[in-house]
């Protein structure tokens, strides 16, 4: 950096770029906070005009002619379905990377099945989706399995990530105790160190399921060709709410389009609402583990 | 309590020869998590590599540079070059578009937001990386692309039509510039918290010093916090990058589709991963949904590419600085 220009003019001149460049940063926030806005509110302002209890609780009627009453209850349903078993699959299985990671593992062990974890959340949620169609569907037809399966492996690394955060915070003096008192590695780790991180578990099943409630890439390979019905039943394909969306919004039917909207408005308003709570949780636990150190 | 039981549980803890099998079942158990985890990457790329099989067969690295989409039985001819020109086109203005906007909203956050504003103003930006990217491409297909095609993109051309970028708005509404705008917002939350928790990561002593040599704060960024955190900055934008290059649903909605390679905006075009999504409800060939994987091999490639860079980045400017940064 060269010496600051200390003359008067120049210093003027430093003060109005310093005031311009401020200027731009505040734009900048003001900016992004202006989409967001700008986004949630033409969504809900669409969507709460069309927005009634039909579309949870109707079928969708194809090839409608006049105004039928029509919603989108099995795509709800399946939603509801395959994120279940989605996060059935993850959220054991994070927990226990998290932990092998934390508790067990050599520094190099971790190191590469840490990066493993960040490859794994950067693949495109469509390259999860034909990996899925080609381990599962090809062959055996599309199923709510798998895309189950392809959610959670979306999920995978947000679970286990957010689980090692608050693990590392856990106090060594409260497993160093434990074990001083003669209780098994094995019951420290399960009943002293994993109860203190709960908090953090919460929040990454919720961010998890927040995040994989609204992809649609993994599923239309996987769990897209389907009929009309409520089905519970995930072992054919499901409807989802995010694939419902995507047929909708490239339909030509303004009719489909309003239908869109209402669905899209439930699906924001669920996933705003978990992912602040997850936020919420989160700074909530980290305070409390953090008081405890 | 008798003696015998006192001398029995430090025998048991301390010789370390009997390993306990809780503690060996646990370890067992969670190292397998741990190894399926990992295993799951390789077999991720096996199983894409392996659908993509007939088609590497068949046109070999050819397919990478041909400019071709023809499914119709007797002259099918599958080709990735338009769709790579459409992904490249698309992510790198997204990039600059959200890029600078993103490193603006971190300098906000770390050195000037009044600290009433800072919680509520992070937690905002990052509700923008929550949104669903099919309920973005609802609006950006419904709302945003209508505005852009009857507003934005007329007066755009209008004034810098003489640049091939900004040609004739196409009358079908979807363009590869709303596919930009909409890659732009939702890459910019990511970019901007990754900068922000760089920025954060910069010592406090440094800042402070420079400002007590006399600097106003933008030359105390620019001298300061920027070379600091450049190597982070780069990583923050090459993840950017990879989401961008990887994003389907929300593109496919709003980029209108097409098989040819032109530098006007405001036409429609593909990226890859729009291709992909685009022909979901089936190939009509083997071949056809051979190619279509391959399109997800070289989207799996970038991915790759993008995200070890960005990781090796992030491991050599923690352990030189020996700070802990985020991801993404």
């Amino acid at each position: 950096m060269s010496t600051p220009d200390f003359t008067s003019s120049g210093l003027r001149r430093r003060r109005a770029v310093n005031r311009l460049m401020e200027l731009l940063a505040w734009a900048c926030a003001a900016i992004a906070v202006g989409i967001l806005g700008i986004v949630v509110f033409s969504v809900a302002r669409r969507g709460a005009g069309a927005f009634n209890l039909d579309l949870l609780t109707k079928t969708p009627v194809p090839f409608a002619l006049g105004p039928v009453k029509q919603g989108l209850a099995n795509a709800f349903v399946g939603t509801i379905v395959i994120v279940g078993f989605a996060a059935l699959m993850a959220l054991p299985i994070g927990i226990l990377v998290a932990l092998y990671l934390i508790e067990f593992a050599r520094p190099a062990v971790r190191n590469v099945v840490t990066l493993a974890l960040d490859v794994l959340n950067g693949i495109p949620a469509i390259v999860i989706g034909i990996f899925v169609f080609g381990l599962f569907v090809v062959g055996r037809g599309q199923s709510g399995f798998a895309g189950a399966f392809a959610l959670g492996c979306l999920m995978l690394p947000l679970v286990a990530r957010s689980t090692m955060e608050v693990l590392v915070l856990v106090p060594t003096s409260l497993r160093e105790a434990s074990l001083g008192l003669g209780v098994p590695r094995w019951r420290t780790t399960l009943s002293i160190v994993l109860p203190q991180t709960i908090g953090g578990i919460v929040t990454g099943a919720t961010l998890g399921v927040a995040r994989v409630a609204g992809e649609t890439a993994p599923l239309l390979f996987t769990s897209s060709i389907v009929g009309t019905q409520v089905s519970w039943n995930p072992s054919h394909a499901l409807q989802t709410v995010p694939v419902a969306i995507f047929e909708l919004s490239e339909s030509p039917d303004p009719a489909d389009h309003t239908r869109a909207w209402a669905a899209a408005t439930v699906l924001l308003l669920f996933i705003l609402f978990a992912s602040l709570g997850a936020r919420w949780l989160a700074t909530r636990s980290r305070r409390k583990l953090e008081a405890a150190r | 309590m008798s003696s015998a039981e006192l001398t029995d549980a430090p025998r048991r803890s301390f010789t370390g020869r009997r390993v306990r099998l809780g503690d060996f079942l646990l370890q067992v158990v969670a190292g397998a998590a741990a190894l399926a985890a990992t295993a799951l990457v390789l077999l991720i790329t096996y199983k894409v590599v392996e659908g993509a099989q007939l088609s590497l067969g068949t046109y070999g690295l050819g397919f990478v540079t041909r400019v071709a989409w023809n499914p119709v039985a007797g002259h099918e001819l599958y080709g990735a070059a338009s769709f790579l020109f459409g992904t490249a086109i698309t992510s790198l203005l997204a990039l600059a578009l959200a890029g600078p906007l993103a490193i603006g909203i971190a300098l906000f956050l770390t050195e000037l937001a009044p600290r009433t504003l800072r919680a509520p103003v992070t937690a905002l930006v990052e509700t923008l990386a929550a949104i669903p990217s099919v309920v973005i491409g609802l609006w950006g297909i419904l709302v945003l692309g209508p505005q852009l095609r009857l507003h934005i993109e007329p007066w755009l051309h209008s004034g810098l039509g003489f640049i091939p970028l900004f040609g004739t708005p196409s009358a079908a509404g979807a363009s590869i510039f709303t596919a930009v705008i909409v890659l732009a917002i939702m890459i910019l939350p990511i970019v901007s918290s990754i900068t922000r928790e760089l920025f954060l990561g910069v010592p406090r002593d440094l800042k402070e010093g420079a400002l007590a040599l006399g600097t106003t704060r933008w030359e105390m960024v620019r001298g300061v916090v920027f070379p600091y955190a450049r190597g982070g900055i780069a990583a923050a934008l090459i993840l950017g990058l990879g989401r961008a290059i990887g994003e389907a649903i929300a593109v496919t909605q709003v980029i209108g589709g097409g098989v040819f390679i032109h530098w006007s905006l405001f036409s429609g075009g593909d990226t890859l991963a729009s291709k992909i999504a685009a022909q979901y409800q089936g190939a009509t060939s083997n071949l056809q949904e051979s190619s279509l994987i391959y399109l997800g091999l070289i989207l799996l490639v970038f991915s790759l590419v993008t995200n070890l860079t960005a990781q090796w980045i992030v491991r050599r400017v923690a352990r030189r600085q020996g700070v802990g940064i985020a991801r993404a």
